[in-house]
């Protein structure tokens, strides 16, 4: 089963190889992982999303709690979580496509980033189905170049009870 | 006052109480090394390759319980000593190693002996650091000795420029450290602990299951009081020789593939294992999937990727042996009674049945060839009385010499058995006499394993070292060998050694003194005399060949269907073996 596991490591050079290491070493699957610093800027958030069975997600967590360089380690299925992830296509536009790949870009609230006369470069971002949904329209048109950040994810703050819930959805 | 990074380097040592120091110099690390030669507090012992070097600290480390260290240089000097960081990472070894490296403007530019030391050794050291700045190198070494030393212990790496141990900085050292990520449990859940008083109360079958970790917790005495208090029977891993008395009636000896019979049998029909400080590896296992079928599992173990990583664990308490042995041991006094004894007479008469089934077994014939088990057994009765330290290296004689030399104390038992490393013993013997140079060290080694750190013989002489080696010679090598004769037809593909040196002027050649065993009747003679030399010795005993260790537990076998003898093919072969010498290297053997 996927798992995304939120990572809290110190902000220092080599700690991704120990990360990379670990996975690679003992054969454990990558699917993303994405790092960068965090508010506190001695440390690095990273988020990997992994696959495998209960035990070999135990022993993931527990094989990067044990390393020097990882402060927390959060398994997020444990949780309710948010994620997102971003995606920048360039597509072939011309002619009567263009205006297709703008209906595309505004039913899925992406953006186009850049425009040459035969090429559109798209942002989007959202949840994974969302990534591939847009990619399976755009891929007709002809997409010339792709890159997705892989995924973020933050674990959904806990509600107290349903009339604090209540008031925060009608706030949203 | 500023000092050198040098002279930092020395007085971290100093103040980590470090009094030897095994190593080779080279170009980037020539500043260290002049100023370790212009001060006694620490003694460096050259050695002959920096394999021998991280052996060495090994040995040491594990004698003393204390971080061993080791000073190698950049490039070949610092692959060279990779066998060892991986040897020490696969048996939790403290190993504080210092490497040279180049200047750090030179850093990624394929400079003369460059290697990037940090990412060679990431993947078999608890902890690795390249110290880029003055101002970092004590604080680095500070760090270095607690992350090896603390929690699960291990190898650590300090990769030291050549700029940074000449350049100058204030000399401070911490007197404590803190690292957010890295903070070992000791105390055991008290909740857990209690489950598991509980436990052992009510099991009829229960088995003690002890590994590495007791010996690194010194928690030797919290076992005996367990074992005793409980009367339950003890199940060593290799790792764990000497955690328990190897003579006492609770213990069973080692369990495992080459395990004895009862120890294994014990495991497998137990209906209590409780596991400490032994991390279930597959040598101890056997076939996961039916491995102590009818049992519950309680296991203590510091780290907790130990635990239920291989198997299934109910009762999982991560801490450390001593802690968790004193508050069990707490509970169970106040509640065990004479009704346990009771409960589980059944339990002591079918390992006492065991025991009288299938002893450990072999024949000797008086004026026959010289039976491995026989020297093994005579040098420890010869020695027992003198507590030695005992080192081995890899292969049939290792397992003959767990089986067969029966340590009383911990710390005295210097074996590879995580990697299994060739050539390990007679360096490691050498590092455990550097630390205790009074004692009698002894080290079990075979004739292929010797010749991978022979060299370590000129180290020996030169740093009076008289660690006194003892070849099972059998001409082979034997653990491959048994292999081949019971799952490879008797294809000796490369098993047979064929010439060996004469080890007897090869000890002479480099200044020790060579003794060799020629009959059965001279045994007791020649190990008496290696015993009473002052020297190094080597003891060459031209063994039988074809001996095979039994019990043995075919990999990924189960652990009550051991293989307790030859087969009745292989015994036929070799009844017309014994006078042969194996000149037929390629051949099966015929009768
Ligand atoms: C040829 C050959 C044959 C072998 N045959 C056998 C065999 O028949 N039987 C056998 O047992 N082995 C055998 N081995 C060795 C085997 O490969 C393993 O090395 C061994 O079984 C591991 O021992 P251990 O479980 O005690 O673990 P160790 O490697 O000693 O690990 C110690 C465990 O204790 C934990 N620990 C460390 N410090 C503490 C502390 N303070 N408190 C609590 N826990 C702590 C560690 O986290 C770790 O889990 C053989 C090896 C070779 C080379
Ligand atoms: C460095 C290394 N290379 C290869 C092996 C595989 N191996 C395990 S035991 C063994 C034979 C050891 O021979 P010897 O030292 O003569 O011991 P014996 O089994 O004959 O007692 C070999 C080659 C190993 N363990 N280590
Ligand atoms: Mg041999």
């Amino acid at each position: 089963m996927e798992h995304i596991i939120s990572v809290t490591v110190e902000n220092k050079f080599g700690v991704l190889s120990r990360v990379a290491g670990l996975f690679s070493g003992r054969g454990f699957n990558i699917e993303s992982l994405s790092v960068a610093p965090t508010l506190d800027p001695s440390m690095s958030q990273m988020t990997i999303v992994t696959s495998g069975d209960e035990r070999i997600i135990e022993q993931i967590v527990k094989q990067l709690n044990k390393l020097i360089d990882v402060i927390k380690v959060v398994d997020l299925n444990e949780t309710e979580f948010v994620s997102r992830e971003t995606a920048i296509i360039k597509v072939h536009t011309k002619d009567q496509d263009r205006a297709e790949a703008l209906r595309i870009v505004d039913i899925f609230r992406a953006n186009v980033i850049d425009s040459t006369p035969t090429t559109y470069t798209i942002e989007v971002s959202g949840d994974p189905k969302k990534i591939e949904a847009i990619i399976n329209l755009l891929q007709p048109l002809g997409i010339k170049d792709l890159v997705r950040t892989g995924r973020v994810a933050v674990a959904r703050e806990p509600v107290r009870s349903a009339a604090v819930q209540a008031k925060k959805v009608a706030r949203e | 006052m500023k000092l050198t990074g040098a002279e930092i380097f020395i007085e971290c040592l100093k103040r980590e109480g470090v009094k030897t120091v095994f190593a080779l110099p080279g170009g980037v690390v020539l500043k260290i090394f002049d100023t370790l030669h212009q001060q006694k507090d620490v003694e460096v012992i050259l050695t002959r390759h920096e394999q021998g070097a991280g052996h060495m600290a090994e040995g040491y480390a594990k004698a003393t319980g204390k971080a061993g260290v080791c000073l190698v240089t950049s490039g070949p000097g610092m692959t060279n000593v990779i066998t060892a960081l991986a040897d020490a990472y696969m048996d939790s070894v403290p190993l504080v190693c210092f490497s040279g490296q180049v200047p750090t403007n030179l850093i990624g530019n394929d400079a003369f002996q460059e290697a990037d030391n940090v990412g060679l050794s990431r993947p078999c050291t608890k902890y690795n650091f390249l110290v880029k700045d003055v101002n970092d190198l004590a604080g680095t070494i500070k760090e270095a000795f607690y992350i090896a030393t603390t929690g699960r212990p291990g190898p650590v790496l300090v990769d030291i420029p050549k700029d940074v141990s000449m350049a100058k900085a204030e000399f401070t050292y911490p007197n404590a450290v803190s690292i957010r990520g890295y903070n070992p449990t000791y105390d055991g859940n008290k909740w857990q602990i209690k489950q598991a008083a509980e436990a052992i109360m009510k099991a009829k079958k229960p088995i003690l299951y002890v590994g590495g970790g007791v010996v690194f917790s010194g928690a030797s005495q919290e076992l005996l009081e367990l074992a005793e208090m409980t009367q339950i029977p003890v199940d060593m891993t290799l790792m764990g020789l000497g955690a328990f008395p190897g003579e006492h009636s609770l213990s069973m000896g080692m369990l495992g593939m080459h395990g004895t019979y009862q120890a294994n049998m014990a495991m497998h029909y137990s209906d209590l294992v409780i596991a400490i400080g032994a991390r279930f590896d597959d040598r101890v296992t056997g076939k996961v999937s039916e491995f102590c079928p009818h049992a519950k599992v309680i296991h203590v173990d510091i780290d907790p990727t130990s635990i239920r990583k291989n198997i299934h664990v109910d009762i999982p308490i991560v801490g450390d042996c001593k802690t968790v042995l004193r508050e069990l041991n707490q509970i169970l006094r106040a509640t065990v009674n004479g009704e346990q004894k009771d409960l589980r007479k059944p339990w002591w008469d079918q390992l006492r049945e065991w025991q009288q089934a299938h002893p450990l077994t072999y024949q000797q014939e008086q004026d026959g060839p010289i039976k491995p088990q026989q020297v093994v057994k005579r040098l420890y009765e010869l020695t027992k009385d003198r507590d030695p330290i005992v080192a081995t290296d890899v292969g049939q004689h290792q397992m003959w010499a767990a089986q067969y030399f029966k340590l009383a104390k911990p710390n005295r038992w210097l074996t590879s058995g995580g990697l299994g490393t060739m050539g390990f013993g007679f360096p490691a013997a050498m590092g455990a006499q550097a630390a205790f140079r009074d004692r009698l060290v002894l080290c079990i080694a075979g004739d292929g394993s010797v010749q991978m750190n022979m060299q370590e013989m000129a180290t020996a002489v030169v740093s009076k070292l008289p660690v006194k080696i003892i070849i099972l010679n059998n001409g082979f090598h034997g653990m491959v060998r048994q292999w081949q004769d019971l799952f490879y037809e008797g294809r000796y593909a490369s098993s047979y050694l064929d010439t060996t040196p004469d080890f007897v002027k090869l000890a002479e050649a480099y200044g020790a003194v060579g003794l060799r065993v020629k009959k059965v009747g001279d045994l007791d003679a020649v190990l008496k005399e290696a015993i009473a030399t002052d020297k190094p010795v080597i003891v060459d005993v031209p063994t039988y060949p074809y001996e095979n260790c039994y019990p043995m537990i075919p990999a990924g076998g189960c652990n009550h269907e051991m293989i307790l003898e030859d087969p009745p093919e292989l015994k036929k072969k070799q009844s017309g073996a014994t006078k042969v010498t194996p000149e037929d290297k390629d051949t099966v053997l015929t009768a």
